[in-house]
């Protein structure tokens, strides 16, 4: 519903959504800089930052070396005293390089200082499994991060939302992970031509129905919409809502909804233990348990490392046939 | 109980480690300075050195006097005995110069002008502390002095100060940045990933290095692969000076050199001041792993603010009487610190979840 913005709009890649945003705040403001390990020159290993260093330059682009928890680190210095730096970390996975500059100084230093500093951090890393890079360049990594008081993470599953929700990062006075799917910087989807901005902490309803609510983040929303058709030909009518944001988390969309179906089944790619299904079961419980007339479900990633063979590693990640059956399973 | 500690730590000690001090040669700026004293700077900049040099010194004994009886929470990590190098530095920056400090922060912060109320208050958990009680002895910070704060995590500034250069870079601001870290910071990566951008983008950045000799309770030999941590620099592609940090004025030299060289955009510089903790590494570690003779030949001859005043009569600035003045006003205004934090309210429960976002 939310999504429903302004025409017109344009067919553009969720690539191309990223790196729009990021030069209009680099245009809007010139304490927005770059970096990240080959963002300029080659405009990123995914190509999300073409044309950056062309425009701004190698001062505001900058191309670092491959030391993660260092340009994270001098990031966060930076953003401190007057930036708003981006810091692009390619994989993910490479966050965990990162950890004690992100949780320990990053997420905590306003805090521990009384409110005297603004952390104005955005943090782009990809996630995702599929394309057989095996375990140390497919993990999704969002419960981390999500788990510690002091950060945002918000999750875009369309081109629009990664637009939309980077430009909210980047304008943040807080540090905000922005986990974009690699799998999906292919995907093309219609973006506003006008400038706008999705809030951060905004669910967003992108099928509506009334017969079971399943809530899904980055490419798992994808999945859910194609379920929600397949079940729509059966007479079951799904409702899907993308979470959008983990932190700050729009707990009365995903409730209302609920309360409504009275039915929910949660969709995550990462890993089941500990994970974001685990936490959106728990609130939903808490705060619809009256509505349910079932179960909540999950699906998520499987709780192995990613494996490499695509015989083996399909099989790690949620699918809509996975989908499908347990909305079967709840509603017989 | 004087005898069994000292006995335990001779025993204790590696065959390798010499006794310190008095076998070792006085540490010396690595540069031609070898053989003089440090230019003295203006009379001002030397009064300005030494009563804050006290302001520390009085300020950590009553730290210590506060934790005995039992008046603060937490850990102190006490700066008496390396007071030449916080003030030697600081006495060189503007107030718009940035310093990141560590978990031993109390005398950067005084240093780089905070008051000695709101930090007081803070460690004792106060709400008028400089943290509203959210940080308390190991994350004092003043942003409005530059002072983006003391850290828990060993190491855990090296980004932060680098990352604060390249910002006064980028907003061309003349602001340069000094990194407080000690010996056993120095063995930790992000130095290396730091420092290498520091060089390869010219950053207005000083990683002061405060060689205390222990890193917690292992001296730095038995973990340190160079002899001199300055000569970590080179490989860094830095410039690297020594100097001996119970020398303020030797200091302020050094660092004045570096920050003139920042401030042009010629980049950064590593600094080694080799120094001593009078204290253990914290209030309550007796430091049985160091010998009394060790401390004793430290403290008789490298005392930072012994060595000022004699500097300073020598030189015509100052008698002893106005050094004995300074010290009794600066003990008056820090008891009144103390009593003032103690009668300051903490803050009300609710206030833990402020802050938190901006």
């Amino acid at each position: 519903m939310t999504s429903s913005v302004a025409p017109p709009t344009r067919e553009i890649s969720y690539r191309d959504a990223i790196c729009e945003a990021m030069a209009e705040e680099m245009r809007n403001d010139e304490s927005v800089i770059l970096l990240g390990e080959d963002v300029g020159r080659s405009g990123g290993i995914f190509k999300c930052s073409e044309g950056l260093w062309e425009e701004f330059g190698s001062e505001r682009v900058l191309d670092t070396p491959i030391t993660e928890e260092g340009y994270v680190g001098l990031s966060v210095g930076a953003a401190m005293t007057g930036m708003r730096p981006i810091a692009e970390l390619m994989f993910g996975d490479f966050a965990l390089l990162t950890m004690d500059q992100l949780v320990n100084q990053a997420a905590k230093i306003r805090y521990m200082t009384g409110g005297q500093c603004k952390v104005s951090l955005t943090v782009r890393l990809s996630m995702g499994a599929g394309r057989s890079s095996a375990a140390q360049h497919s993990q999704s990594l969002h419960a981390l991060f999500a788990h510690i008081p002091g950060l945002k993470v918000v999750i875009p599953s369309c081109p629009s939302d990664a637009k939309g929700l980077l430009k909210s990062a980047i304008r943040d006075d807080n540090p905000v992970l922005v986990f974009e799917n690699k799998m999906m910087y292919n995907d093309v989807g219609p973006v506003p031509e006008t400038e706008f901005v999705v809030p951060l902490g905004q669910a967003d309803i992108k099928r509506t129905g009334q017969d079971i609510t399943l809530v899904a983040t980055s490419s798992m929303v994808k999945l859910s919409l194609q379920a929600a058709e397949s079940l729509a030909e059966e007479g079951v009518e799904a409702e899907v809502v993308d979470v959008r944001s983990l932190y700050p988390l729009d707990a009365d969309t995903l409730v209302e909804s609920v309360k409504k179906t009275g039915y929910a089944v949660i969709i995550d790619e990462g890993a089941a233990r500990y994970g974001v299904t685990g936490e959106l079961a728990s609130l939903i419980q808490e705060r619809a348990f009256d509505w349910l007339d079932g179960p909540v479900l999950r699906i998520a990633g499987a709780d192995v490392p990613i494996p490499f063979s695509p015989a083996l590693e399909l099989p790690t990640i949620p699918d809509v046939e996975r989908i499908i059956a347990a909305v079967h399973s709840l509603r017989g | 109980m004087a005898k069994t500690p000292k006995r335990k730590a001779q025993q204790s000690k590696p065959a390798r480690t010499p006794p310190r001090g008095r076998d070792k040669p006085a540490p010396k700026s690595s540069r031609k300075a070898r053989s003089r004293r440090p230019l003295l700077p203006a009379p001002d900049t030397v009064w300005f050195m030494y009563r804050k040099m006290v302001e520390i010194r009085k300020f950590e004994e009553h730290v210590w006097d506060v934790y005995t009886r039992g008046l603060m929470p937490g850990l102190a990590h006490l700066y008496i005995g390396e007071e030449g190098v916080a003030v030697g530095a600081c006495a060189v920056l503007r107030d718009d110069d940035y310093i990141t400090s560590t978990h031993r922060g109390h005398g950067h912060c005084v240093a780089k002008g905070a008051h000695l109320d709101g930090m007081m208050a803070e460690i004792m958990g106060k709400e008028s502390g400089y943290c509203r009680g959210k940080g308390g002895s190991m994350h004092i910070a003043d942003m409005s002095v530059g002072n983006l704060g003391a850290n828990g995590i060993v190491g855990g500034s090296f980004g932060i100060a680098t990352g604060a250069a390249l910002s006064a870079k980028l907003r061309r601001s003349d602001q340069v940045a000094v990194c407080f870290f000690g010996d056993g910071a120095a063995n930790q990566g992000l130095l290396m990933e730091a420092a290498n951008m520091a060089v390869i983008w010219d950053l207005p950045v000083i990683y002061l290095c405060e060689n205390n000799q222990y890193g917690e309770h292992t001296p730095f030999e038995a973990v340190t692969g160079v002899k001199e941590i300055v000569d970590r620099a080179k490989g860094f592609g830095m410039d690297g000076e020594r100097v001996d940090g119970s020398d303020a004025l030797a200091v302020h030299e050094v660092v004045t050199r570096a920050v003139n060289k920042a401030r042009k955009g010629d980049g950064p510089t590593f600094i080694e001041a080799m120094t001593y903790r009078f204290r253990g590494h914290h209030v309550g570690d007796a430091a049985t792993y160091r010998t009394k003779e060790e401390l004793a030949w430290w403290m008789d001859n490298k005392d930072p603010i012994q060595l000022l005043g004699q500097e300073m009569a020598k030189a015509g600035i100052a008698t002893e009487d106005q050094l004995l003045e300074i010290q009794q006003q600066v003990e008056k205004e820090v008891v009144a610190a103390v009593e003032s934090a103690r009668e300051a309210p903490y803050p009300a429960p609710d206030q833990a979840f402020e802050d938190l976002y901006s």
